[in-house]
Parts: structure tokens; sequence; C-alpha cells
């Protein structure tokens, strides 16, 4: 992407005849060209603004007036009230909960998932030991494997452990799911590091974890950051794990959401709807925005899984 | 040594959750599990109860449609658009944040947004309906008979920026010169796309279709968030149906059976898909 960049940035330092000949701004081609990718790109964004629209209409406005049409009166009363009272079941604190369950199961199941898996990548690229290919290999052959073959050989584990149902279940079950991408993505990474700095290392008298914390670490910090991001969107997301291996008082927010916007009882009120289902979006809308670049790393590198 | 306790999380989860897990869900599909797991064998029971159970049948039947419409529009749409970025256009990087930026959301929020577009009284057939259309009918939650088309539309316009990403990465990896060489051929555009460009794409190609079809045997959140598997049954897909059985209706073996069919369905993807890829290896 940088090269297009340069080369448009080239092409417009027109201070002597070099490069094609300008192409007119307004030729046929370009308006068909660009006419298409707006259309498109309207499309696109036309949920994400009836979103924002609803969620700040009051009722009445919604029920007279047209999805499409900006509010008359603005009125941030649906947020406060999807974000503190709005009802799942008999709780009415809003989303609020919700979101702080879903950081305290985002925070430590990243750190733990991206530790663990940096570490096995680390170990499969260069302390290769006897076995290590084929736990590798049923590994990567797991991500493809459908979540509900596991979901109760796991509850088992969980129950065993004493941990199905609480919050700590919940993260150890995003870590070991999150484990075969990010390991691989891991192993592929310190692979095309230099082998002699690894060599180095060891002729310097350092050892396995020596080598990983003061060379491996401090070198990596990219793929890291592309770690990251796959992580805290996927478990933000994620919805089939928080609804099976918590209880309602440890709902992440997007079971709770589904259970306000879904709810049966009550009289249904978009716009409020429509606020949680923003909150609840916020977070990773935040995080591709702000990340721009290592978002689109993190999909290529999870698209070479397998 | 220290090596090998590092990665001992790694070795437990490959060979306890993933290995086991597997053949431990395989096992107890045979057997009469109830509301708790229990070795009593009864045979293909679960599985005969499991394909002559209408909701099973339409799950089966939504997934298939679900699958190819997906497999089609989501390859042609995420081309298409690639292609039309990648003419050296400017803004690309404002288009391409503005198509990837539904892959960012849970299927939850693009399930409740997609509800409330496609509600017939408020939603797009409201609208069109209230600009004089009063015939218009476009209410697809609603209707057992193309439910499963509406969550498609919402699923395209989650994944599409998906495929768009990788192929756009796609054609940025292919010659220039192979460009100029058509050109001084006089091969127009589009037979270049088709005949010359997509064969080039096959890899990319490769890839896109297995993360797409495994996103499709795992499709759940969004029927959940859509519709609820509604109206009636009409847009029940198999993973809805293992969870249900599994953790509502007390009737674990047969949640086991299905888990263990969708396990099967996969492997009739990946196994030729493996296959490809290790002949490669084995020449390269």
């Amino acid at each position: 992407m940088d090269n297009t960049v340069s080369a448009d940035l080239r092409d417009l330092d027109t201070s002597g005849p070099s490069g094609p000949r300008p192409r007119r701004t307004f030729s046929r081609r370009n308006i068909f060209l660009y006419g298409t990718l707006l259309v498109i790109a309207l499309y696109y964004l036309l949920p994400l603004y009836v979103m924002v629209v609803t969620s700040l209409k009051g009722m009445p406005e919604i029920r007279l007036g047209n999805i499409f049409a900006p509010p008359v009166d603005v009125t941030f009363a649906p947020w406060v009230k999807a974000w503190s009272q709005a009802c799942t079941g008999l709780n009415c604190d809003g989303l609020s909960r919700g979101f702080w369950n879903s950081v305290r199961i985002t925070v430590p199941s990243v750190v733990l998932s991206i530790a663990i898996a940096s570490v096995n990548g680390y170990a499969l690229a260069n302390w290769r030991f006897k076995g290590a290919e084929t736990f590798f290999t049923i590994l990567i052959f797991g991500a493809f494997i459908p979540y509900q073959v596991m979901l109760y050989p796991i509850v088992i584990l969980l129950r065993e452990m004493g941990l199905y149902g609480s919050l700590w279940g919940l993260v150890i079950v995003h870590c070991i799911f999150g484990m075969p991408i990010l390991t691989l993505l891991f192993r592929n990474y310190f692979t095309s590091l230099p082998e002699e700095l690894f060599k180095a290392g060891r002729v310097d008298g350092a050892g396995f974890w020596g080598i990983y914390l003061r060379i491996m670490v401090p070198m990596s910090l990219p793929i890291f950051v592309v770690a990251l991001i796959i992580q805290v969107t996927g478990i933000w997301n994620d919805f089939l794990f928080g609804v099976v291996y918590t209880r309602p008082d440890t709902y992440p927010m997007t079971v709770q959401l589904n259970n306000i916007v879904n709810s049966v009882q009550g009289v249904k009120e978009y716009n409020v709807n429509m606020a949680a289902t923003l909150l609840t979006g916020l977070v990773p809308l935040a995080i591709y925005f702000a990340s721009g670049r290592f978002f689109v790393r993190g999909i290529a590198a999870g698209a070479v899984k397998g | 040594m220290t090596a090998k306790i590092a990665s001992l999380p790694m070795i437990l989860t490959a060979s306890v959750v993933f290995a086991g897990g597997t053949v431990w869900t395989f096992v107890y599909s045979f057997t009469d599990s109830g509301l708790l797991p229990r070795l009593r064998f009864v045979g293909l029971d679960q599985y005969e109860r499991l394909w002559s159970t209408r909701r099973w049948l339409v799950s089966i039947e939504n997934l298939f449609i679900y699958g190819v419409c997906m497999l089609v529009f989501s390859l042609v749409i995420g081309f298409v658009l690639a292609a039309l970025l990648d003419q050296k256009i400017r803004f690309e990087n404002t288009f391409r944040t503005i198509f990837l930026y539904p892959f960012a959301l849970s299927f939850i929020v693009t399930g409740l947004v997609w509800q409330w577009l496609l509600n017939p009284d408020f939603g797009i057939q409201g609208v069109v309906q209230g600009l004089g259309w009063t015939s218009f009918d476009f209410d697809p939650l609603y209707d057992p008979d193309i439910v499963i088309y509406g969550i498609l539309i919402a699923a395209l316009w989650q994944s599409t920026g998906l495929v768009m990403c990788l192929m756009l990465a796609g054609l940025r990896g292919i010659d220039e010169d192979i460009w100029k060489a058509a050109r001084v051929d006089g091969i127009p555009m589009w037979r270049t796309y088709v005949f010359i460009v997509i064969p080039m794409l096959r890899p990319v190609l490769v890839t896109a279709l297995v993360i797409i079809a495994s996103g499709i045997v795992k499709v759940y959140d969004l029927v959940v968030a859509q519709t609820s598997g509604g109206p009636g049954i009409a847009s029940e897909v198999p993973a809805k149906y293992v969870y249900d059985m599994m953790f509502s209706s007390q009737n674990l073996g047969q949640g086991f059976a299905a888990s263990t069919m969708m396990l099967l369905s996969v492997l009739i993807v990946l196994i030729p898909w493996a296959y490809l890829e290790f002949g490669k290896k084995k020449h390269g």
C-alpha cells in the first residue's frame, strides 16, 4: 500500500515530462468507477448510520418517522438507559454490568493467551523437541474442528476444576481456542528471524527464558500488536463461549446485549436497543479505526492459518 | 527440557482438549445420554433419531442454502470490490476502511442491526411503503420461505470486507508486466481478469474458500441475534440445534450426534484441501 501512495505523490510532482501522460480526471471510466465505489460505500455505512440515528431519537419519533431520517429532537436518554437501566430478566442495571464483565474476561484472556502462544511459537521455532510437530499439527487441525464438538468435554473439565460458570473458566476457554492461530502466528514470525541471533544468545550462556525475554520479545513487538488486535476483538465479540461457560451474573456484554434486545417481555424500545448495540460495538470499532494497518495485517495473518 | 515444560499448555490443549474432546464426543454420540453423559450404548439410535427430526432436516437445508450462497456471493462480491480498489484510485484507504469495518463487529451486533433494518413496520419495507409504494413487500425475517436470505444479507455485509482484503493482497502480488503484456496484445480488461488474473489467484482463492467454509459451519450467533431460529423453526442451523439439545433440552446424546455430523461435514471439506496442500509440498 505504501508503494501506491508514494507513486501517487510522485505523479503529483510534475516538474518535468516524466511518467505516463496524466489522464483526464472526469473520464467516463472514472465517473463509473467512483460512482460504483460511492454507492457500495454508502450501502456499507448505512447500518452504522441507522444505528446512530435511531439511538438518538425518542420513541414517538421512531414510531412516526422514517428510520433513515436524522433525529429532530436529539436525546441521549436511550444511551443512559441502555447503559444503566435496561433490564435482562430480573436485573435492571443495564449493559454496564456486561461491559465490566467483558473487561474482566478480555484483559486476562488476552494477556494469558498471548503469553502462552508466544512461548509455544518460540519453542516450536527454536527448541524443537521430540513430538513437537505432532502436537502442532493436532493444534492446527483443532482450529477447524467445529467448537460444538468440544463444548461438552470442556464443560466436564471445567467442572472438575471447579471453574465452570466463573470468569476464570471462560478465560481458560479463550486461551484454548485462541491457541492454534496465535501459535501459528508466533511460530512463523520467530522462524523468520535470523537464527544467528538465537545462536549468539546461546553462546553468551542465555537459556530458554533468557533468550525469549531478552532477545525474542523485544524484537517482535509488531507481531505482539497484531496478536493483541486479533484477540481483543475476537474475545470481545465472542458469544458462544460466553453463553455456554458463564452464569447470568457473569455474562459478557454480547450475551447480555442479546438478552436485552431479544427479550419478549415489555414494549420494544428500539432506540434503547440500538444504543445498547452501538455501545457493544464501540470497543472493537475503536480498535479497528485506531489500528488501521495492523488490523489488516492481523487479517492477513489469520488468513494463512493451516 | 525447559522447552517441553514451557509447551505444556500446548501439549495439553492439543492432546486432551482437541484430540481427547473430539474422541469423547464421538464415543458418547452412541449412548443414550440425557441430562448427564453416561456410557450406555444404543448403537446408531441417536443418528436415526437425528435424521428423522424435522428441525434437524430444516437446519441442514438452511445450512446448505446459506453455505452455497455465502461462498458464491462473498467470493464474487469480494473479488469485484478488490478489483475496483485495484484500479489505482484515490482514497483507496478510505474505501477499504469502510468496506472492512463491519468485520470488526460481532455477529450479535450485526444480527441486531439487520433485525432493525429489516423490521417490517419501521425498516426498509416501512420506509418504501411510506413513500407511496404500498404494495412493496420486503419482509424476509417474518417469511419462513425466505428468512435464510435475510440472514445471508447480514452475513454478507459483515464478511465480504475480509474476502476483499484477501483478494486485494492477491491482486497486488500479480506482476505489473502481465497487465502490460495483456494491454499490448489488445486483450480487453475483463478477459484479462477472467482468463489470466483469476487463474493466477488460485492460492488466494483456496485460502478464502477455506476461511469462508469454516465460518459457514460455525454460524450460530447471527441466527440467535437476528431471528432466534424463527419464524417457527424456519431459520434453524445445525450449531444452534447442538446448543439447544445440550444446554436447554437436556438431550446430550442428540447434541453429540449432531455435533459429530458437523465435524463430518467439515472433514469432507478439509481432507481434500489438506491433501492438495500436502501434495504440493511433496512436489515442491
